[in-house]
């Protein structure tokens, strides 16, 4: 792959992901203020002492939103992770073992898919203590449906070719097929729905958060800064705008890379191009 | 993978793929080819004795598959008031010792959880749930001891207001932008379309409501906010009340309708019958006409009807956003006091109907699939 070929709207997306991450790692040596540090005045306006201004509490915006980064990008990757582990992982299961495994497996996702994801999510939440990791639990179970919807449909397609039949017949085992055969021949798609699957859960996450189940206070966290400063608006200060902002920046980033990565795949296997 | 950089509802993009593109066929496909397979079975091996099942399939399968059909959302739906309720049951956590706090002593315990019906097993709580849900009754509030049913029906009524309004000026305007993408494709009208569209699926709800709220309520002053609604309200008072949480919605499903729209559209038109057509010298309208167009209807129906059910649950953050008093709303805030009889009574709605939706997406495509409607 030559830079070159990569497109500039791709490159946009690559920038915009590469100072997030800047932000969410460094996060302690960029800010320049505290997490929760009450520095002034409540929603002091943009410029002068505070770049972005002060919040509902009179902490400042810029730094939030840079601890919030970390927080947004941590919960929504760890969720992406887990939930691609987990539906792929069941998914080659279900389309190697096939017989009575697939269709359980099968029917039993098209079960938890027939309800909507923030629907079930918000039963489930309502249930459930709120608690960080139960938090992540819940959003990769909710999103590994659509993953393993996916690694199925794209591991039975390999799961038929010649090489993975050869592995059969010398008599390796399942463990062998998913990772060693099938596994490396459907990274690449599964790459790009990897980026769709993060931008889902950064906008899930945000959602949530900003109906006040998501991250809980005073840990800054892009959606709940929205739900923060939301009252702010009738009064036309624009707080609650900032980290919203900030989370359709992101996401458009990632969809812009992914948009790319997409491309990239179908015109690799002589697809329909951009259809 | 159609669906493009799509990022809001992957079922609805995954099951608009599946309605197109038979090699993926999960959702609305399985049906369909389960229902073809039994036919093929039902025709071939019983020549003697037919079952009465087996008859009506052979006379007539597109009722049969429509029926299976339906059968199969009944299915669907009892065993997602199962997993709700069920759900509920499994997982940790009390009311009655969240609700006590600090005081909970075992002998308080016990008598909310006697107040509230805790005290029998689940099985008989389940079917009186179930039984009460089915006749309209969801029981009554925890947290503030009203009829669930009867908060619901006001509140039901305010949400499907605001989701038909964002229907019918959605519906169209995708339609119209998808075909204008398609007619353009590759041309710079296509790409200002596809990338604004893109940019639109990546935003939250809730950051497009409060940009419009800033914007045309407290800058320019000529939409209201907050959007209640009363009884007494007159029609044109409801619409210009409900503009804002309507834009909202249209802006958040038009993006994601016109993208699947293009791409249901630009799969018929690069298949091979349309390229006979342009072979065979015929004008560009007429292959739209007579070719393409009849083949575009089943998977633009289905795409619609996918994002009405993605409208459905979109009106969950709207409603918060804009204070509008509806399900969404209602919901959130039994959540947040964990009062579960509202929770399980919305969450059961939300899902009925999402499944319903997704249902009759499915039996348009059946219905629009000219292979299904001839016995073979």
């Amino acid at each position: 792959m030559r830079l070159r070929s990569i497109p500039l709207s791709a490159w946009v997306g690559i920038a915009g992901i590469a100072i997030a991450l800047i932000c969410a790692i460094f996060a302690p040596w960029l800010a320049p203020h505290g997490e929760s540090e009450i520095v002034g005045d409540i929603w002091a306006p943009m410029g002068g002492d505070f770049l972005l201004g002060t919040d509902n509490l009179g902490r400042d915006l810029l730094s939030r939103l840079i601890y919030g980064a970390r927080t947004t990008i941590f919960v929504a990757l760890a969720a992406t992770v887990l939930s691609f582990s987990l539906g792929m992982l069941l998914s080659f299961i279900a389309a190697v073992t096939g017989g009575l495994v697939d269709q359980l497996f099968s029917r039993f996702n098209d079960l938890m898919m027939a309800i909507p994801t923030l629907i079930f999510a918000l039963v489930v939440l309502a249930v459930l203590p709120q608690q960080l990791w139960i938090l992540i639990l819940v959003m990769a179970v909710l999103d590994s449906t659509r993953v393993y919807r996916i690694g199925r449909a794209v591991a039975l397609d390999v799961a038929v070719m010649e090489f993975v039949e050869a592995a059969r017949l010398r008599g390796e085992g399942t463990g062998w097929i998913i990772f060693r055969e099938i596994l490396p021949n459907t990274l690449s798609p599964l790459l790009a729905e990897f980026g769709l699957r993060f931008a889902f859960s950064i906008l899930f996450l945000s959602t949530l958060s900003f109906l006040g189940l998501g991250i809980q206070p005073p840990a800054a966290d892009w959606g709940g800064m929205v739900k923060d400063n939301k009252d702010g608006i009738i009064f036309g200060i624009s707080a609650a705008l900032v980290p919203g902002a900030a989370i359709a920046i992101l996401t458009i980033c990632v969809n812009l890379v992914v948009d790319w990565l997409m491309k990239r795949t179908s015109s690799l296997k002589g697809g329909r191009g951009d259809a | 993978m159609t669906g493009g950089g799509s990022t809001r509802d992957p079922a609805a993009t995954m099951a608009g793929v599946a309605g197109s593109d038979p090699q993926l066929s999960v959702a609305a496909g399985t049906d369909a080819s389960k229902g073809n397979q039994s036919l093929n079975t039902a025709t071939s091996n019983d020549q003697g004795a037919l079952s009465p099942w087996g008859k009506f399939v052979r006379k007539s399968p597109l009722a049969a598959l429509i029926l299976q059909r339906l059968a199969l959302s009944v299915a669907l739906l009892f065993a997602v008031s199962i997993m709700i309720f069920g759900g509920v049951e499994a997982l940790p956590g009390d009311f009655a010792t969240t609700y006590l706090g600090q005081s909970a002593t075992p002998q308080a315990v016990a008598n909310i959880r006697k107040d509230l019906g805790l005290d029998q097993p689940a099985t008989t709580r389940y079917f009186q749930w179930l039984g009460g849900a089915l006749q309209g009754d969801f029981g009554n509030s925890w947290a503030s001891r009203n009829s669930v049913s009867e908060q619901i029906g006001k509140r039901l009524g305010n949400s499907l207001f605001l989701a038909f309004f964002a229907a019918i000026i959605s519906i169209p305007l995708a339609i119209g932008l998808g075909m204008l993408a398609v007619q353009f494709r590759d041309r710079l009208v296509d790409k200002v379309i596809n990338v604004i569209s893109l940019a639109a699926i990546s935003l939250p709800e809730f950051f497009v409501g409060y940009l419009l709220i800033l914007f045309f309520a407290v800058q320019m002053g000529v939409a209201t906010f907050p959007a209640t609604v009363y009884d007494s309200m007159g029609l044109t008072e409801r619409l210009s009340a409900i503009a804002l949480p309507t834009a909202t919605l249209v802006l958040v499903v038009l993006a994601h309708m016109m993208r699947m729209t293009r791409a249901a559209i630009l799969n018929v038109m690069s298949s091979a019958y349309v390229e006979t057509a342009e072979l065979k010298g015929l004008s560009g309208l007429r292959i739209i006409a007579r070719h393409a167009a009849p083949n575009a209807v089943a998977p633009v129906i289905n795409v619609v009807a996918l994002n009405l059910a993605y409208l459905v649950v979109g009106v969950v953050v709207v409603e918060v956003v804009f204070v509008y008093p509806g399900m969404g709303q209602y919901m959130v805030d039994a959540v947040t006091v964990r009062d579960m009889p509202v929770v399980q009574a919305c969450g059961l709605i939300f899902a009925a109907f999402y499944i319903f939706l997704n249902m009759v997406a499915d039996i348009l495509a059946i219905v629009a699939n000219p292979r299904l409607r001839h016995p073979r």
